[in-house]
């Protein structure tokens, strides 16, 4: 284990509109993503030549009532006979159709590999949305003792908080900086900061001449329950990701292939996966064991350190999620996370940028769309196109996407030579 | 057998059951019937003794489906937690007798024991695991 065979290289990139779009189904937020990465490659290809899709997708099942969904938007992206394969890891979906994307390539079974996630989530009630995120939990032994999604991530705040001595507003500010990013991203569901929606909330009680809350700055809007009620304590609406449809596609080669299409290729150069079991049976409810590992596995293959990364896309499902991925990551050490996002380390102008497309929270998070939505992004800010978002000279980046709780993390580096 | 079917059943006659291996002696909560630890199948019934304490735990506000017909959502919360039994094993479970629309007053560490929920579900009466502060 720890090697590839041969190098892979992402020589395209695109992603759809992030948002909640009553009109598109799956395929054509799919085709969305797949026109802007064919429209990515700069030397232009034949998406003919595409040898097979790995389709990160958690459940069309269940939201759309769809299922064998590969082969379909193959079709509709019009790569048939490709060998269509879909993964599902819950939230990691993205990220592991990556990663089989890249042992295909990295074996040598195929040359050129497109890899895809998508998920349309509003055709459902809030509520069934709900039951079906729940789904990805452990359905027998967690959902049933009524612990939702976003209960279980306020379940490891509650052991965050109690063992480090922080409260939840260290947490609302992950939320605050992944709004700030968020709004320089032209794909984002939300392109507004917490400010932008604290003044207009003001304005418009105050236009429908109601009482005008005198909330003094962000915090302030976002401990008031009347404008941030809570979900699962700690967790509150502005410490979760939306309910969110949209689509993200790569395009693989293996490297001695890559400057037929671009002269800028972005070189995947590390690649880790593990698994955990369910919070009741982990000793330490404070970080994921699977992302420990994904990250130990990816930095190995690399030969880099925590230090040497630039970028970081990383899994804010929720708030707390943010902190717990930079301390498994190594970027902060564990109990330092929190104070890190508070002191704006982790801010596009920080030492330690993370989520720079806004994150799950602000950008959206179409569960099986998003591991590769943040590959994207380091594809961006690694060519220097991620415009108005951009952090100067960054050559190395990196992407950590969870399944569930951490039952599946899947972590990748990637280098701009 | 050691299935959910039998864990369940346990828990209507108000008995926290787990299964122990008969081979490294893991004691298991829910009950399996094949232990990881020594991948051993000789397992056997083993009562815990329902004491342990809250490792984590949250207040829902927005509840599931199945919860919101037993009443609870926006304006009645619960709370559920991850519960680490003296034994060994955790287990998630509703956690009664605490104030839900009071989080911050729950403690993770607060000593717990078993509790035998009765509630209302489909198909008529059940028990539900949970736990409540020991007395
Ligand atoms: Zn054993």
């Amino acid at each position: 284990m720890g090697k590839l065979a041969r190098g892979v290289a992402v020589v395209g990139a695109g992603v759809s509109r992030f948002g909640a779009f009553k009109e598109k189904t799956s395929r054509d937020l799919f085709v969305e993503s797949f026109q802007d990465m064919v429209n990515s490659v700069d030397k232009g290809f034949d998406p003919g030549e595409i040898e097979a899709l790995y389709l990160g997708n958690f459940s069309s099942d269940l939201f759309e009532g769809q299922g064998h969904t590969a082969p379909i938007m193959a079709e509709w992206a019009g790569i048939i006979p490709a060998a269509a394969t879909r993964l599902e890891d819950a939230c990691a979906s993205g990220g592991v159709a990556l990663r089989q994307g890249i042992l295909a390539v990295a074996s040598g079974a195929y040359d050129l590999v497109l890899v895809g996630g998508v998920e349309k989530m509003n055709n459902l009630p809030t509520e069934k949305v709900t039951d079906t995120l729940a789904a990805a939990s452990d359905t027998l032994y967690e959902a049933s003792a009524g612990f939702t999604f976003p209960g279980l991530y306020a379940a490891i705040a509650t052991a965050y908080m109690a063992r480090y001595g922080i409260t939840p507003e260290y947490f609302m500010r992950v939320g605050i900086k992944n709004h700030n990013n968020g709004k320089l991203n032209p794909k984002a569901q939300f392109q507004t900061t917490i400010r932008d929606l604290l003044e207009g909330r003001k304005a418009k009680l105050a236009a429908q001449g109601k009482p005008v809350p005198d909330w003094q700055d962000e915090l302030d809007f976002l401990r008031d329950d009347s404008a941030n009620p809570v979900v699962a304590w700690p967790m509150r609406l502005f410490d979760c990701s939306p309910i969110t449809d949209g689509a993200a596609c790569l395009l693989l080669v293996s490297e001695e292939m890559a400057t037929r299409f671009t002269d800028r290729p972005v070189y995947i150069i590390g690649s880790g996966q593990a698994s955990d079991y369910p919070l009741h049976t982990r000793s330490d409810l404070t970080s994921l064991g699977s992302a420990r590992l994904a990250a130990r596995q990816a930095y190995e293959m690399a030969g880099v350190t925590p230090r040497d990364i630039k970028v970081a896309e990383v899994h804010d499902c929720f708030t707390v999620a943010e902190v717990v991925a930079t301390e498994d990551l190594g970027f902060f050490a564990p109990g330092e996370g929190a104070r890190a996002a508070a002191e704006g380390r982790t801010a596009r102008s920080g030492d330690r940028p993370i989520n720079t497309s806004g994150g799950l929270k602000a950008k959206g998070h179409p569960v099986g769309a998003s591991g590769v939505a943040q590959a994207v992004e380091v594809f961006l800010q690694l060519r220097g196109e991620a415009g108005a978002r951009q952090v100067p000279g960054a050559n190395l980046g990196l992407t950590h996407n969870v399944g569930a709780t951490g039952g599946t993390c899947t972590v990748h580096i990637y280098e701009r030579r | 057998m050691f299935t959910r079917d039998a864990f369940v059943g346990w828990l209507q006659e108000k008995k926290l059951m787990g299964a122990r291996c008969g081979k490294c002696g893991q004691v298991y909560l829910p009950p399996r019937p094949y232990c990881p630890s020594c991948r051993s199948s000789e397992m056997e019934w083993h009562e815990l003794s329902g004491r342990g304490e809250v490792a984590a735990f949250t207040a829902v506000h927005v509840a599931p489906t199945f919860m919101e017909k037993q009443g609870f959502g926006r304006g009645k919360p619960y709370a559920t937690a991850v519960v680490r039994l003296q034994e060994g094993p955790g287990i998630s479970a509703r956690l009664v007798g605490v104030d839900a629309a009071r989080p911050e007053e729950i403690k993770v560490g607060t000593q717990v024991e078993v509790d035998f929920l009765e509630v209302e579900a489909e198909g008529g009466k059940q028990v539900d695991l949970a736990f409540r502060p020991a007395t």
